[in-house]
Parts: structure tokens; C-alpha cells; sequence
């Protein structure tokens, strides 16, 4: 496909960590395959330890895999990064520590616009007027650009966090948590700023959540990981109304929903990867999980034109196999 | 993990209950000159399940804190009465009162439950000095009783985890025991300030699912400190909905939430996203600061129905259909 | 409730003097004091080598109120001038050991490997030595006289603030902020000009004001050793050394520079922890 913009081949990532005076491979990433397309809005869903963090620094050039092959336009992520501000320019990061993010010794109009004069966007002397303008896109006043990260509340500094990424007109926008941790108010005001800056600017936006009401918000596609692994991917809203691993309905039956009885939670926590169990990684928690889970290792396989999981006995039907 | 315990939907509870657990009345905090709680009141029945919710500033936590007796008048000044069980007034009670009362027969679960654990201490011995003061149980008695308690709460292999550090433990298994203390001396009156916030989905689900099956089991109520709608409206009997420190709207959680009548509560509903949530219309702005504050209500500088009167009047706590209410223009929306 | 939406802070400068009474009554003092050595010539009495025979250690009195000395020197005067050579030593010496421990910090803290290794034990054999000693050694080097002295201080000092710095540099160096701008593709140099140098300057400056003193009293004592600064300069450290035989009989001969460093050391001090207080946000009260 020549739109594709993200292409990730059984990406696999191992940190070497020391247990006990030993070397141990720490396998944060292990035989990811995800496919961005221009103009695609794919949430990564999973709880800590699934290895979105890591998944995203490979996707942004920070860490070059360990094995397979991470590519944006058809060439590898890191050899793009390193050849100069292109990448970097087309492919803006929102932390979901926005205040972090920004120095807090630098006021709203440095922040924004040191992204400006960085990627030759406009001259210093269009500096202030291109701030004001960026900020009334992420719907802030123009006097918040005298202002100090500090000096503002947590929606505030995301939506400043925001206009930064915007500085350099991306084509990417990759959100790491952007909304969590706000009031409701403050992230439903969040998520219909991303939304309409999405329509406006035809942006491709990966966004890291662990929340599904996010998730079906915002985007149109979905990949739920657990250890490292992609376990389920495909539209969101097919994905979420009938999931075809057992993981995506245990996580749909945990997001609060009105007036639903509370379901049954998974039993158990996510296991350490450093010493994985063979077969599904999931197993040891699946309620439906039979005896060939736990010796076969199942592959992410076509379900549909556009689902893929990894699982042995998907909920929906079997997999056509490939 | 968790004993399987279906648990049916909350049902509308019969409104005027005869004795009531806890009754706050015209509950009042100031910190200096900002008046943080503007005169709360509720009631929660033995038993019974409540949510606090509301956003940052709303109060909630404020309101668990001063339950708790944990505000020094240094800090803060009370007014108000808060009648528990057979005591007519907490507030009245001094500091060697408060200690047959706190960790015994009311007792709290903290959002952070890495910070409230002392790390220098193992979880049994924290479990037994909690067990061995409060009750006054001998060494021995305590450690059967903590791995008892440790059970309960879904921990497996629990004579060994005593001996674990809270950093050894993960988020939810701290949680898990932050709950087993608290549940220590069989509590009348559970208070847990967001208990699930900062873990992840799953582990959330099963730490709820944790505090109502064990909270029930001994017939304990229970108060749910939340942000999240949704969760309030499937764990919790009875909600309160705050404002900046008012109570703008309380009732069954089913009555009041299916069908707000108050604009706060319409507004708080309309921002939660759910799977397959397709619009959200959420407030412009945010919570004024406290010297800005309208005498009336103070939802009225945000509010879309709001009328002159609002922000001159207070308006008062009234009945309607079926729940409490402090609105003057109540209905549903536009 | 979210740890991330605090409300906006109040400004909290505004009540600053009337919040640390003892922080405002220092600065007076030391403001005093650099009044003292700007207007020396226009305040003293008399000029601070003025020699008089007719009035040898006399006692404090209307015309020498703080007496005089050996030679019949107005001790007043001496004192007055003395401020000038206490704070222009203290701070030039001051402003070469930041300039220089920014230097070796950021080196320090930035580099990796053998470089790294080179810089901390070049830091670390500095600060084996307490400053006195390192400047003695300095000044055997050097050799005596103003200049001398604030050269041997300055260097003997570029150990702590090294020190201080490279903490600093390692804290901010993995702040999000930075790995943002590496992200944004901006080169390494000029994150390091525009994000870690500015917050690591800040502390810096707050150390230089806690320092000050540190050097005021390091150049009072080599010349009270007799190998600072040369006679008859009126230096503090040199009047009290002078004075030292007659402590029995004419103990404001040492007594009152004495009291004049001491009171210039103890409001330094006071300032300087105000100001590291109030403005270093690690021991601000948070939420």
C-alpha cells in the first residue's frame, strides 16, 4: 500500500537487565506487527506492562528494535531520525506528563515558539502572532502566552502541550495518555479538541490509552496488547462490540458502563516477562482458556479483512489461517 | 482471586430510613478565608453504599478527611454536626476520643496505597501492630487473624506475603492490603477515597468488586469517594454530587443518575465516555477560585440555565421526585 | 484529587519581607555594609593609613569611636575601608569558583565515560582539601596581595560549585522536557544552551549568595595568617591578626573588625538561606 506511513514487522525489543548477578533478557516487545496508514487513528490499548511505552519509543525513532524491522515510508524509523528534523518535524509527541514535558523556566510563547523557529516554520518576527494563532486552535487565550507552565491548571498545560506538537504541522500526532488523570469536564473539552483538530488537519493520530471510552471516541482503529504482543486488532467499534479474544471482553467487561452489573473481573495480574510461561501468555488468566493454550504459542491471524488476534480459540469464529 | 460473589444491581433504597449510620448536617470548612465545604449534608444508612462524586475542588475528599476527624482545627475550622451511630456529635470529640473510634469502627483505604503503607515495615507487622492495638489480640492470635484477613482479601500464599515489603507487593496486591487493614477490626463504616484510580482496568474491577463483597459480607456501609459516573452507578446504593463544596444533587444512584434534574449533575453525565460514546458536551471553563465564588450557587457562573437569583440565593436542599435536590431552575435539559 | 491540576499559584513574592523579619533586618545589615565599602572614602572619618602618634591605642571615644590602634590609626575608619576589601574579595573570588565550577560541572555532568571518570576525580581530589588549605596553597603559589587572594579563593572554591552543579545537570538532564526537545530533533549543544544551562544557572546563583561568606571568611583568614593581603591595607582579617598582642589591654584593637566580620558573616548567611528557601522549589511545601 503506498499510504502506508508506519509499517512494524515482528518488532521484537529486549532490555538486558540484571537479576541475581545474571543477565537476563527482558522482552518488552515480542513479535509486534501494526500497519499505520495516512490519515488512520489507531488507539494502543493495554495496561502497564503490555509494552506501549516501548512500542511507542520504537515507533518514534528513540529505540531501534531488537529484531524485525520498524519502517516509516518504507525506510527504517531510526536511519530516517538520524538524517535530520524531517522526521521529527512530521512527527509530533504529546506526553502524558504535559507539564514535564515543558521547561518551566521558558513562558508559553518561548515553548512554542523555540518548535516554530526550530523547523524554519515561520521568521522570528511572525513568532508571536503564529503562537496566538496556535493557541486559539487548542481553544486557549491569547494572554496565556506571557504565562509559565506553572501557573496553570492541568488542562491548561496539556492543550499548551498540544499546540506545541501542532507548531511544526505535523502529519503524525502521537498522544501518550494525553487525557488521563484530568476532571471529566476537562477531558471531554481534550477530546473534542483532538477530534476536531483531527478532521481540520487531516492528521494520522496514534493514541495511547488504557481507556476503551477514549479509545471508541477517538479513533477507528484499535490494538489491544498484553506482554508485549498485539493480541487483537481491527475497527474499533467491531473490536469492542464483539471481541474476539478473551483479553478485549475482559477489558470491555471492566470499563465502567452505566448501570451495567459489575462483571466478573479477571482473576489474577499481568505476569512478569521475564520469565514468560510457554504457550498463550494469557492462559494463566484466560476463563476459557483449554489444554492446548498452554503449550501453543498462537500467532496474530486474519479473522476478517480487517480483524486480526492471536488467539487459538477466538471468541468469534476460528481464524482462517494464512 | 476474589471469592465469586454475584452481586445484584443496586437497588433504589426506601427514602426515609429510620436509623441512619452517619447523618452530616450543615457541614462547614473553612481554610483561612476560602470556605472549602459550603454546608453538606447527608445521610447513609446501615449498610448501605454512597458515592461522593464531583470533580477536583468539589469537596470530596475533604468531606472523607473531616469524617475522619483528621483535620486539626489548625488547619481548618468546622462547623456543623456529624452524628455517627450513637455518637450525636464527632466533631465535639477530642483527640483520645477519636482513637476508639478511628481504625475501629470507621476506617479508611487511601487513593495511594504505596504512599499509605510505611515501608519500612513488613505487611504482617503492620497488619499485626493494627490487630494487637486496636483489639488487643496476643501475638499469636494476631498472625492467624492477619493471614484470615489476608485470605480474605484475595491474597494468595498469605503466611508468606506477611513477611513481603509494600514495594515488594504490586499496586493492586498493596491495595488489596490497605483493605485487609482497614477491615481489620470489622469497621461499621468504610470510607475508600479513589481507590482504583491510579491502577490499571482489571485491577480496579476486582479491588471494587473486593470492598463491596467484603464490606457487605460484614454488614459494614461503605463510602466511595469517585470521579467516574459510570463505576458510581454500578457499585454505590445512594449518590451526592458536589460542586466546589456544595451538594448540588443526592438520591438513589438509579434515580438520580438515569434521569438528572439538576444542570451539574446533566453536565457531569454528558462528559463521561463510555464504549460508544458519540457526543460529549462538556462545560466551557472550570471552577472559580474560592474568593470569586457566587454567594448563591456556585455552579451558577458555568450553569446554562442559570437565572439572576441563582447566584444571590442559595437555593435550599429540597425533595423532588424522588431525590434531593439544590436547584431553583430543576428539570431535564433542554 | 488529580495530582496534575494544581490550581494556578499565587504570586508569593509580594510578602516575602514581611514573612522573614530576620531575612529583612539581614539584608539591612548587609546592605549596610555595602553602603560601608561603596561611600568608604565619603563616610570615614579620617583616611585608613592615617598614622598618628599623638593618638596610639586609645580606647573608643568621640573622636575614635572604635579607637584606635598601634600606630594611631582611626580603627573606624580601617573597618569602614575594610568592608570594601572583605566584599570585593568574597564576591570576585566567588564569581571565578562559579564560573569555574559551572565549567567542570557541566562537563562533568554531561560527558560519559573516560571523560566522566577524568572530571569527578579532578572534582573530587579539589574537594579532598578544605578550601583554607587549598588557598594557602594557592597563595604559596601565587604569592601575597589582592589580586593573589581572590585567585587563590576563586580556585580553592570551583571544588563545591563543580559539585553542586553536576548534581544539578543530572537531575535536569533527565527531565522530560529534554528528552522532548531531543525528540523535536534539536541538536544536542543547543538543548543544552536552552533547557540545562537555565535551570541549572538558577541554583547556581542561589549557591553563590550562600558562598559568599564562605569566601569573605577563607580571605580574612590567610590574612590573619599573614599571608594574604599585605599591610597597612585595612583588611579585617589583618587588623584583628595585629591586634592580637594587645587583646589584653586593648582588646578593640581585634575586637572591633572582629565584630564587623562576624555580623557581615552571620547576615550573609541569613540572606542566603532566605533566598535558597524561597525561591528552591525542592523545599517548597507542595501540595
Amino acid at each position: 500500500m503506498s499510504d502506508t506511513l508506519f509499517e512494524l514487522r515482528e518488532v521484537e525489543k529486549t532490555y538486558q537487565i540484571r537479576r541475581r548477578r545474571q543477565r537476563v533478557g527482558l522482552k518488552a516487545l515480542d513479535g509486534v506487527r501494526l500497519t499505520i496508514r495516512q490519515g488512520a487513528s489507531l488507539a494502543l490499548v493495554g495496561e502497564s506492562g503490555s509494552g506501549k511505552s516501548t512500542l511507542l519509543r520504537v515507533l518514534l525513532g528513540l529505540e531501534p528494535p531488537t529484531e524485525g524491522r520498524a519502517l516509516y515510508r518504507g525506510r527504517p524509523i531510526a536511519e530516517v531520525r538520524a538524517e535530520g528534523p524531517e522526521f521529527a518535524r512530521r512527527v509530533a509527541m504529546v506526553y502524558q506528563d504535559a507539564r514535564g514535558s515543558l521547561d518551566p523556566r521558558m513562558t508559553v510563547e518561548a515553548l512554542i515558539g523555540e518548535a516554530l523557529l526550530h523547523f524554519g516554520i515561520c521568521a522570528r518576527s511572525e513568532v508571536p502572532a503564529r503562537v496566538r494563532a496556535l493557541l486559539a486552535r487548542v481553544g486557549l487565550p491569547a494572554e496565556v502566552a506571557a504565562r509559565y507552565p506553572s501557573e496553570m491548571s492541568g488542562g491548561q498545560v496539556r492543550r499548551v502541550a498540544i499546540a506545541r506538537a501542532l507548531a511544526s504541522e505535523p502529519q503524525v500526532l502521537v498522544a501518550d495518555e494525553a487525557v488521563s488523570g484530568l476532571d471529566v469536564s476537562s477531558q471531554a473539552q481534550l477530546l473534542n479538541l483532538l477530534r476536531r483538530l483531527r478532521a481540520e488537519m487531516g492528521l494520522t493520530l496514534v493514541f495511547i490509552t488504557h481507556d476503551l471510552g477514549v479509545a471508541s471516541y477517538l479513533c477507528d482503529e484499535i490494538a489491544i496488547m498484553y506482554l508485549g504482543r498485539v493480541v487483537e486488532t481491527g475497527p474499533t467499534r467491531a473490536v469492542l462490540d464483539t471481541p474476539a479474544h478473551p483479553y478485549a471482553r475482559a477489558l470491555r467487561g471492566a470499563a465502567p458502563a452505566f448501570f451495567a452489573p459489575l462483571s466478573d473481573p479477571l482473576p489474577g495480574e499481568i505476569p512478569s516477562p521475564i520469565d514468560l510461561p510457554p504457550g498463550c501468555r494469557f492462559a494463566g488468566r484466560c476463563p476459557v482458556a483449554r489444554p492446548d493454550c498452554r503449550d501453543t504459542d498462537p500467532a496474530l491471524l486474519r479473522l476478517d479483512d480487517s480483524r486480526a488476534a492471536a488467539c487459538l480459540h477466538p471468541l468469534t469464529k476460528e481464524p482462517a489461517h494464512v | 482471586m476474589t471469592a465469586p460473589m454475584t452481586r445484584p444491581m443496586p437497588a433504589p433504597m426506601p427514602e426515609p430510613e429510620p436509623a441512619a449510620l452517619l447523618e452530616v448536617s450543615g457541614l462547614s470548612l473553612w481554610r483561612g478565608s476560602r470556605k472549602i465545604l459550603d454546608e453538606v449534608s447527608l445521610r447513609l444508612g446501615r449498610g448501605e453504599t454512597l458515592a461522593l462524586v464531583g470533580e477536583s475542588g468539589a469537596g470530596k475528599s475533604t468531606i472523607a478527611v473531616a469524617l475522619m476527624g483528621l483535620m486539626s482545627a489548625r488547619e481548618a475550622r468546622v462547623e456543623g454536626r456529624l452524628r455517627f451511630d450513637d455518637l450525636p456529635d464527632l466533631l465535639a470529640l477530642r483527640e483520645r476520643d477519636w482513637a476508639g473510634l478511628r481504625g475501629r469502627r470507621m476506617s479508611m483505604v487511601f487513593q495511594d496505597a504505596g504512599a499509605a503503607l510505611n515501608p519500612c515495615y513488613t505487611v504482617g507487622s503492620q497488619l499485626v501492630s493494627v490487630l494487637r492495638r486496636k483489639l488487643g489480640l496476643g501475638r499469636a492470635e494476631a498472625r492467624t487473624r492477619a493471614v484470615a484477613l489476608l485470605e480474605g482479601v484475595g491474597i494468595n500464599d498469605a503466611a508468606a506475603r506477611l513477611s513481603a515489603y509494600p514495594h515488594q507487593l504490586s499496586g493492586g496486591m498493596q491495595q488489596r492490603v490497605m483493605v485487609a487493614i482497614a477491615l481489620a477490626c470489622n469497621p461499621e463504616l468504610l470510607l475508600a477515597d479513589e481507590p482504583t484510580s491510579a491502577l490499571d482496568v482489571t485491577i480496579q474491577a476486582q479491588i471494587i468488586r473486593l470492598i463491596l463483597d467484603q464490606t457487605r459480607a460484614r454488614g459494614a456501609s461503605c463510602i466511595f469517594v469517585l470521579h467516574d459516573l459510570a463505576l458510581a452507578s454500578q457499585s454505590c446504593d445512594r449518590i451526592v454530587v458536589l460542586y466546589a463544596g456544595q451538594v448540588m444533587e443526592a438520591g438513589a444512584t438509579r434515580t438520580v443518575l438515569e434521569r438528572p434534574l439538576h444542570p451539574y449533575t446533566q453536565a457531569l453525565k454528558s462528559c463521561v465516555v463510555e464504549i460508544g460514546t458519540d457526543e460529549l458536551a462538556p462545560l466551557d471553563g472550570g471552577v472559580p477560585a474560592y474568593d470569586r465564588m457566587p454567594a448563591g450557587c456556585r455552579f451558577a457562573t458555568r450553569c446554562p440555565r442559570a437565572a439572576p437569583r441563582c447566584a444571590a440565593e442559595r437555593p435550599p436542599l429540597a425533595t423532588l421526585d424522588g431525590r434531593e435536590i439544590a436547584c431553583w431552575n430543576p428539570g431535564d435539559p433542554a | 484529587m488529580t495530582a496534575t491540576d494544581t490550581a494556578p499559584t499565587a504570586p508569593r513574592r509580594a510578602g516575602m519581607m514581611r514573612r522573614r523579619p530576620f531575612f529583612t533586618l539581614a539584608s539591612l545589615v548587609a546592605l549596610g555594609f555595602v553602603a560601608c565599602a561603596i561611600f568608604a572614602p565619603q563616610i570615614a572619618p579620617y583616611p585608613p593609613t592615617l598614622q598618628s602618634i599623638d593618638a596610639m591605642m586609645q580606647p573608643p571615644s568621640a573622636a575614635h569611636p572604635m579607637g584606635t590602634d598601634s600606630y594611631g590609626m582611626d580603627i573606624l575608619s580601617r573597618v569602614i575601608h575594610g568592608a570594601r576589601y572583605a566584599l570585593l574579595i568574597g564576591l570576585s573570588s566567588v564569581l571565578i569558583g562559579a564560573a569555574g565550577g559551572l565549567v567542570l560541572g557541566l562537563v562533568a555532568g554531561l560527558s560519559a565515560g573516560w571523560v566522566e571518570w577524568v572530571m569527578l576525580r579532578l572534582i573530587d581530589s579539589i574537594l579532598a582539601l578544605p578550601s583554607l588549605i587549598l588557598a594557602v596553597a594557592f597563595i604559596a603559589i601565587l604569592g601575597q596581595g589582592v589580586d593573589k587572594v581572590i585567585l587563590a579563593v576563586g580556585l580553592s572554591l570551583i571544588g563545591p560549585f563543580a559539585r553542586t552543579v553536576r548534581a544539578d545537570v543530572l537531575q535536569v538532564k533527565v527531565q522530560l522536557f529534554v528528552e522532548a526537545a531531543g525528540l523535536m530533533a534539536i541538536p544536542r549543544l543547543a538543548v543544552i544552551r536552552r533547557h540545562i544551562l537555565p535551570n541549572v544557572i538558577f541554583p547556581l546563583c542561589v549557591q553563590i549568595t550562600i558562598r559568599i561568606s564562605e569566601a569573605i571568611l577563607v580571605s580574612s583568614s590567610l590574612s590573619f595568617l599573614g599571608i594574604g593581603v599585605t599591610p597597612p591595607t585595612p583588611d579585617w582579617g589583618l587588623m584583628i591578626s595585629e591586634g592580637r598582642g594587645f587583646v589584653s589591654f586593648a582588646a578593640w584593637m581585634s575586637g572591633m573588625p572582629g565584630i564587623a566580620l562576624a555580623t557581615l558573616l552571620i547576615a550573609l548567611a541569613i540572606v542566603g538561606d532566605g533566598i535558597r528557601e524561597e525561591f528552591d522549589p525542592k523545599l517548597r511545601t507542595g501540595r
